[in-house]
């Protein structure tokens, strides 16, 4: 349904693609990252005279050099497909659940406080038993309220959730100035390092043995849920079309706040695990931006949570060699922040190109119908 | 006439598509005139309009503006020409005063001086006779104020030719009176005017002269003084065609659904259903005619379970084989999946097909769930049943895709609208709702649908059949209710009734004459 135009064809036209086949997609976004390689590639070489070759390799080293650092980057990659994986239903469902660091956050803060209070009295298995419960419905809480405004009075979903980060990191700077430790240190201090009370403990002989079998859990759990479960279906109808929805008999509310409940209990985990299994402190940079990069990773993963492993693993991959570079080459953090920066852009970018396609002029639209 | 035609169309052709939506037309429109320009849904005035506003560019044939070929590609060359169009849709920015909206867009030197602006809309309303403040916002404003801002709107801009695209349609009857007063007063003012409206006692009172499209062909002008409504219904729907489409007799007709005292407002307070009675037999279908939002959409959806409605409205299920069922089910009251528990196997083939009946991003088999996927115990869906529904469905209505997987929202519509009454019809009903059931198929395809619904008749459930398309309304229901400004202005035997007789019912110029 293409308008009349007086005067020339523009020289690019973009039209919506139909649809396009796996492989090829995929091939776009490899060729994407290789791009972004190149591009980097020669920002480096511009800016700092060094071989990009030699980045490059300190970058893998960063992320994979030692046995530690490959077991950090492994930890931090769990973190982040936690929170991912805890996003999924909401962002399926077209609710743009923008607070999920505020619920990583109440999660962590409420197992921190447990851990403290409890840390002497109780044996470490029942103590993560009840850090984990409370730090569930701690997040389910924080998802709840935003879902039952935005069903019941139409509230906008992406305001209220950012506002809950608000109230959660204020939440955090109390309790962090209640629990100082040492005096004066603005710090909790890593708690109860002595005895080790509530910390999860070594699983095959790793630290962070724990944490990947409970992220993968769920991950697993996640995938199954919503492409096979009732529940799952109704959060792809509700995402798809309201009206859908209603004519289903689908209740648009019901389904709108219990997958809130799920999604801000699985963000609630997340802190319990960043708390629990990895720092063993709180602060209010315990979520540290997760929150808001996991929506990059649902979203890049289209809420398939199998491919949201590669693509966490990826960017605290970046993460982790800028870092590296950073300390290694003596250079400044921002230039190793614009590598990552070209890096996600070229991957983010190269979406528009799966999704339109680009016609020159005097081409005509192939396959349009 | 002595002076040359304000506008004149010259062999206006415009396709969408495969759509011919004007073919040669050619139209003159002269100063100091009102021109009604009368048609039935779909048969292209807007289309035609929207040409001189500058949103389409014709395909074929030119436009002469004071008998000067002119080239409009943009609104803005419609302004330039002295051409405004007032939308049926109004395009107003609400936080803006009715004054910053006039000026919106406009390039003019110096300083944005609102009061000079707020002078001249003043001197504007005063000419013609309108009530506007220049200071007030147009989120606090009644849709009839919105309307005189986008008329104001146009003639700052200096147009000389206004074109208003079904201007009374969300006017009260007062408020249409004032309406016409000033256009009155702008054609004595010299301007030239083009209502759109397909209600033909406003016709018969404000314009000078009619001209008719059908189907995209101009079928004619006649001066107002010199026709009558029934002449121009007889322009507007055309001979009757014969389509020869198969129509047994009812069977055993016993009612089904009975419907009485429904009037829903729509969430604007405008009522769109007043008072509707009537009774849905099985074994028949029964059709539902009327100029496009009449009430069509929130009648079915109050059926559906999907439209609030005041009190006094019953709609009360009568089950297969329990003729004498005094109580039935009283169906208002209740939600989509209450109506499904109480038993009623209601199927409901709504317009809005990826919009409310189907799910775009997923596939048949996951589209076919959206009935049935609650069946069954345990937390996940049966896939094996809808699988193999899809599957037949597929093979018995020619469902083309590229398996019963892919998105549905990247099938064309016949297709999409072949799921989606597969689906319906799938679930066994005893009352199945359509809208528009074959809009925007081919023939064939129209057929294999009418065919259909005339074999559920034959299973003796109660069809509701909403059309356009009166010819196919005549031919294939046993009885129409007709449906004019939310009101059932008749109910007629299919059988007997004329295209005529519709179409007026349609335009309710029959109950306004017997009430005169």
């Amino acid at each position: 349904m293409s308008q009349v135009k007086q005067g020339k064809e523009p020289l690019l036209r973009i039209a919506k693609r139909d649809g396009i086949s796996r492989p090829k997609a995929y091939g776009i976004r490899v060729i994407a990252v290789l791009l972004s390689l190149i591009v980097s590639g020669i920002f480096i070489f511009a800016v700092t005279k060094l071989n990009p070759i030699q980045v490059y390799e300190a970058i893998f080293d960063g992320a994979f050099g030692t046995s530690r650092r490959s077991w950090v980057t492994i930890r931090d990659t769990m973190m982040l497909l936690c929170i991912g994986v805890g996003l999924a239903p909401a962002f399926k469902m077209k609710f743009w659940n923008i607070g999920a660091e505020g619920q990583v956050l109440i999660g962590g803060v409420i197992t921190a406080g447990i851990m403290r209070a409890y840390g002497t009295s109780l044996p470490t298995p029942v103590l993560l038993v009840i850090m984990a419960i409370m730090s569930i419905l701690a997040g389910c809480v924080w998802g709840v309220i935003p879902a039952t405004f935005k069903a019941v009075w139409n509230t906008n979903e992406t305001l209220f959730t950012l506002m809950m980060n608000y109230v959660a990191i204020q939440i955090t700077s109390y309790c962090v100035a209640l629990w100082e430790n040492p005096i004066g240190s603005n710090t909790v201090g890593v708690i109860n390092q002595q005895t080790k009370a509530g910390w999860f403990p070594e699983v095959f002989g790793q630290t962070y043995g724990l944490n990947v079998i409970l992220v993968l859990v769920l991950t697993v759990g996640m995938f199954l849920y919503l492409k096979y479960s009732k529940h799952g279906y109704e959060i792809t109808v509700v995402g798809d079309s309201v009206n859908t929805a209603r004519y289903a008999g689908i209740s648009v509310k019901k389904v709108t706040i219990r997958t809130m409940a799920i999604s801000g209990a699985i963000c609630g985990l997340a802190g319990f695990i960043a708390v629990a299994g990895a720092s063993h402190t709180i602060s209010t940079s315990t979520a540290g931006g997760r929150g808001f990069t996991a929506i990059i990773v649902a979203w890049l993963a289209q809420f398939n949570t199998f491919v949201m492993i590669l693509i966490s693993l990826l960017l605290v991959f970046l993460q982790k060699g800028a870092i590296q570079i950073a300390s290694q080459f003596n250079l400044n953090d921002y230039a190793s922040n614009i590598i990552t920066g070209i890096i996600l852009f070229f991957i983010l970018g190269s979406e528009f190109f799966i999704n339109y396609r680009v016609i020159l002029r005097g081409k005509k639209e192939g396959e349009a119908k | 006439m002595e002076t040359v035609a304000a506008v004149q169309l010259k062999n206006i052709t415009k396709r969408f598509g495969k759509v011919v939506a004007n073919h040669n037309v050619s139209l003159d429109i002269n100063r100091g005139e009102i021109l009604s320009l009368l048609g039935e849904n779909g048969s292209g005035k807007t289309t035609l309009m929207n040409m001189l506003a500058g949103i389409y560019f014709p395909d074929e044939g030119e436009i002469l503006v004071n008998g000067k070929p002119v080239t409009i590609a943009s609104p803005k060359d419609a302004y330039d020409n002295g051409i405004g169009m007032i939308h049926q849709h109004f395009k107003l920015v609400d936080v803006f005063t009715a004054a910053e909206n006039i000026v919106l867009g406009l390039e003019e030197e110096g300083k944005l001086d609102l009061k000079a602006a707020s002078a001249k809309i003043t001197e504007i309303c005063d000419r013609y006779g309108f009530h506007i403040d220049p200071a007030k916002k147009v989120y606090d404003m009644s849709v009839s104020e919105k309307q005189t801002v986008e008329i104001v709107k146009v003639l700052y801009r200096g147009a000389q030719i206004l074109i208003l695209d079904e201007p009374t349609a969300v006017l009260t009857p007062q408020e249409t009176d004032r309406l016409f007063d000033v256009m009155r007063n702008m054609k004595a003012d010299g301007k030239a005017m083009i209502i759109i409206t397909h209600k033909l006692h406003e016709v018969m009172d404000v314009s000078d002269r009619v001209a008719v499209l059908r189907k995209g062909e101009y079928i004619g002008d006649v001066l107002t003084k010199d026709t009558s409504p029934q002449a121009l219904t007889d322009m507007m729907v055309g001979h009757a065609v014969t389509l020869n489409i198969d129509r047994p007799e009812p069977k055993d007709p016993t009612p089904r659904l009975e419907v009485e005292h429904v009037t829903v407002f729509d969430a604007m307070g405008v009522k769109r259903l007043d008072d509707v009675t009537f009774t849905a037999m099985g074994g028949e279908i029964l059709g539902i005619a009327g100029i496009a939002g009449s009430g069509q959409k929130e009648l079915l959806e109050a059926i559906a379970g999907l439209q609030p409605m005041q009190s006094g409205a019953s709609i009360r299920y009568r089950p297969i084989g329990h003729p004498d069922n005094k109580d039935g089910v009283e169906l208002v009251g209740k939600t989509p999946l209450q109506i499904k528990r109480s038993g009623v196997s209601l199927a409901f083939v709504p317009e809005d097909r990826l919009g409310m009946g189907l799910v775009g991003s997923l596939g048949m088999t996951g589209n076919m769930l959206l009935r049935s996927y609650r069946k069954g115990h345990g937390i996940f869906t049966d896939r094996k049943a809808p699988k193999k529904l899809a599957e037949e469905v597929m093979e018995e209505l020619d469902v083309v895709t590229p398996s019963v997987n892919f998105p549905v929202r990247r099938l064309s519509g016949g297709n999409v609208q072949k799921v989606l009454v597969g689906r319906e019809i799938a679930q066994k009903p005893s009352v199945l709702m359509t809208a528009y059931a074959v809009r925007g198929l081919d023939i064939n395809t129209s057929y294999t649908i009418y065919n259909l619904l005339t074999e559920q008749k034959m299973k003796g459930v109660a069809v509701v059949y909403v059309g356009e398309d009166l010819d196919v309304l005549l031919e294939l229901c046993d009885r129409i209710l007709v449906l004019c400004g939310g009101q059932v202005s008749g109910i007629v035997d299919a059988r007997t009734t004329t295209k005529e007789e519709v179409g007026l019912l349609m335009t309710r110029f029959n109950k306004e004459a017997a009430e005169a």
